[in-house]
């Protein structure tokens, strides 16, 4: 009697663990579909494709506002004056170190294209505005250089550059 | 105590009825012949209170949604339907909008009310977390709920409060983007938020289940923070309990109804009569007040990551309560020293309220940052220490000793001399 009761027990313990390992997958191959239903549709994503935009009708001094992807992408025609103030800082004493030259395409000094969402909680900056005449971001105070560098506030990196190339000397393609 | 009585079902009806789901035994032990301490005061009556917001909110927010559309493009213009074509719709929102307010101003004092009198303590752990649980659920219900509207303050907050996960390290990108589903807050994000806030207070409702179950088995505590020992100290729940907490009830709906009808967009937000604008932020984004105390901690720490922690951490935190308190008396009437510790406490909570709805500039934010401080060292100095150090006052032998003076209640008059 003794043995045989040992036998049945292995037996349904197999049993156990076949039948948990089966419910185990069965759980994982559910939650597959239902988490990566929230992540963006196929269409969300087509909407997301590149953009062109036409850099001649932005003067100097001016800063227009377009969309990529629901985010608005600033694009600065930046003056002398505020390339140089970007360039005569101490890098190394910045709380993200960026030199100007890494967030603008080399030789297009003046266009700065930066996706106009404060790294904090994400508000959207003004441009012109805060004490280095960059940006400000109006929700808790971040303050951001005529690069878009954070300089001050809770923001912890720099604005974002978002990916773009120049097709022509006054054409620029986002994403 | 000596047991209640059971119910006895009298009608053939009710005696066929017990013996296959005896749903009316159940009632009749727990909200008719239930025993309540004898001293409980109206700070006892918001519990019931809590119950009828919960239900105000839910029948009005089911009208609603036959009439609201949940689509980015549609939403605002079927909020304004509401407001002006549907029939007796503008009652029907603004009950809603000012139900979720009057609902927190519940809380907070449900929640206070078991901070001073020690209504955390064992054994009433499991029932002030199910407590807690209930808090947290009802800050995501509201949140989504207001941004239903999408006006510009739905919109600016939704993001900033979505935001607070992308401060996590690594996984935080892709989580926003999971919560959004979309690069930026969208319509999949209302449609999402819609479906979430018609289901969470159907949750809610289920945990208060657990809260009244778990009160149900531990008992009330009570003014005098001592268990009642013998008849003397308790009183049936109904009429005593009832209709304490009816007229009270009926009480605080008279300030509901006097912001519904007098005052309906005080506690709201103008921004939010906006629609929502993608391109613009609003200069001064504040959220509902509610959240204003946690919202002036988030904003008092200057780095992102840490500040989302203080602020998850400042609620969480009240989980922990029971075992931060190391004193065994229970009722602040006792602990003279708590009793002042208690009302810094409720006025730090106050004074971040008003930080919070500040902007954050300059001495505010210095402001902010002293009283956050003192925020966290009230539950992780202040408590544990004053368990040790305070003298306490000596407890009332029996709650029946506590309320009478020869058994006479204080403050009644006289009883009549017995009749020869
Ligand atoms: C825990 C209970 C609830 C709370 C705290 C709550 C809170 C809120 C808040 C704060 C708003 C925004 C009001 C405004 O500014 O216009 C709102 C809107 C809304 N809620 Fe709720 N709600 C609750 C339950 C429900 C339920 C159960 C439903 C539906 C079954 C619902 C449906 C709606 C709808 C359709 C709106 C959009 C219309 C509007 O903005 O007035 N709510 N809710
Ligand atoms: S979102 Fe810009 S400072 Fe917080």
């Amino acid at each position: 009697m003794a043995t045989n009761s040992s036998a049945e027990h292995s037996r349904r313990d197999f049993l156990y663990i076949a039948t948990g390992a089966v419910a185990a997958a069965g759980g994982v191959a559910v939650a597959v579909p239902m988490i990566a239903q929230m992540n963006p549709d196929a269409s969300t994503i087509a909407a997301g494709a590149p953009i062109e935009v036409n850099l001649a009708p932005v003067a100097e001094g001016q800063v227009i506002k377009v969309f990529w992807r629901g985010k608005p992408i600033y694009i600065n025609h930046r003056t002398k004056k505020e390339i140089d103030a970007a360039r005569a800082v101490d890098v190394a004493a910045l709380p993200d170190p960026q030199p100007d030259t890494a967030r603008v395409k080399q030789g297009k000094d003046q266009w700065l294209v930066l996706v106009g969402i404060c790294t904090h909680l994400g508000c959207i900056p003004l441009a012109h505005q805060g004490s280095y005449n960059g940006f400000f971001c109006p929700c808790h105070g971040s303050v951001y250089d005529t690069s878009g560098r954070i300089r001050s506030g809770p923001a912890p990196s720099n604005l974002p550059l978002p990916p773009y190339v120049f097709l022509s000397d006054t054409q620029i393609r986002i994403g | 105590m000596s047991g209640h009585q059971t119910y006895q079902p009298r009608s053939p009806f009710m005696k066929w009825m017990e013996r296959r789901l005896p749903i009316a035994g159940l009632v009749y032990s727990s909200f008719i012949v239930y025993p309540t301490p004898r001293n409980l005061n109206y700070w006892w009556t918001f519990g019931g209170i809590l119950s009828f917001m919960l239900a105000a909110q839910i029948v009005t927010g089911v009208i609603l949604a036959m009439h609201y559309t949940p689509h980015a493009d549609m939403a605002f213009k079927s909020v304004e339907m509401i407001m002006r074509d549907v029939n007796y719709g503008w009652l029907l929102r603004y009950a809603h909008s000012n139900g979720a307010s009057m609902f927190f101003i519940a809380v907070y004092i449900h929640m206070f009310r078991g901070m001073y009198y020690g209504s955390y303590k064992e054994p009433r752990e499991v029932l002030w977390i199910l407590g807690v649980i209930l808090y947290l659920l009802m800050m995501a219900t509201g949140f989504l709920g207001y941004t239903l509207p999408w006006g510009q303050m739905s919109f600016w907050g939704a993001t900033v409060i979505t935001n607070f996960f992308s401060a996590f390290p690594g996984i935080g990108e892709s989580l926003v983007t999971l919560l959004w589903g979309g690069y930026s807050v969208g319509n999949p994000t209302l449609n999402r938020f819609y479906s979430l806030h018609y289901l969470l207070p159907f949750v809610i409702a289920g945990v208060v289940v657990l809260h009244i179950w778990a009160l149900h088995v531990v008992g009330q505590n009570n003014p005098a923070g001592i268990e009642p020992k013998t008849d003397r100290d308790v009183v049936r729940f109904t009429p005593y309990a009832t209709i304490k907490d009816a007229f009270f009830m009926i009480c605080f709906s008279l300030v509901f109804a006097w912001f519904v009808f007098y005052t309906p967009n005080y506690l709201g937000h103008a921004d939010n009569y906006i629609p929502a604008n993608p391109a613009v932020t609003p200069t001064h984004i504040v959220p509902e007040w509610y959240y204003l105390p946690f919202y002036a901690i988030l904003r008092a720490i200057p780095d992102k990551l840490m500040g989302v922690l203080a602020l998850f951490g400042s609620i969480i935190i009240l989980a922990f309560l029971p075992w931060l308190d190391t004193s065994p008396v229970r009722s602040a009437r006792y602990r003279p020293l708590f009793r002042q510790f208690f009302w810094v406490f409720v006025i730090v909570c106050l004074g971040l309220g008003w930080l919070g709805s500040k902007p954050a500039e300059g001495g505010y934010v210095i402001a902010s940052r002293i009283l956050t401080i003192y925020y966290f060292a009230h539950f992780l100095i202040i408590l544990p220490i004053l368990g040790w150090v305070e003298k306490t006052k000596p407890l009332p032998n029996s709650i029946a000793e506590s309320v009478l003076h020869d058994g006479v209640p204080v403050g009644a008059s006289a009883p009549a001399p017995a009749k020869v």
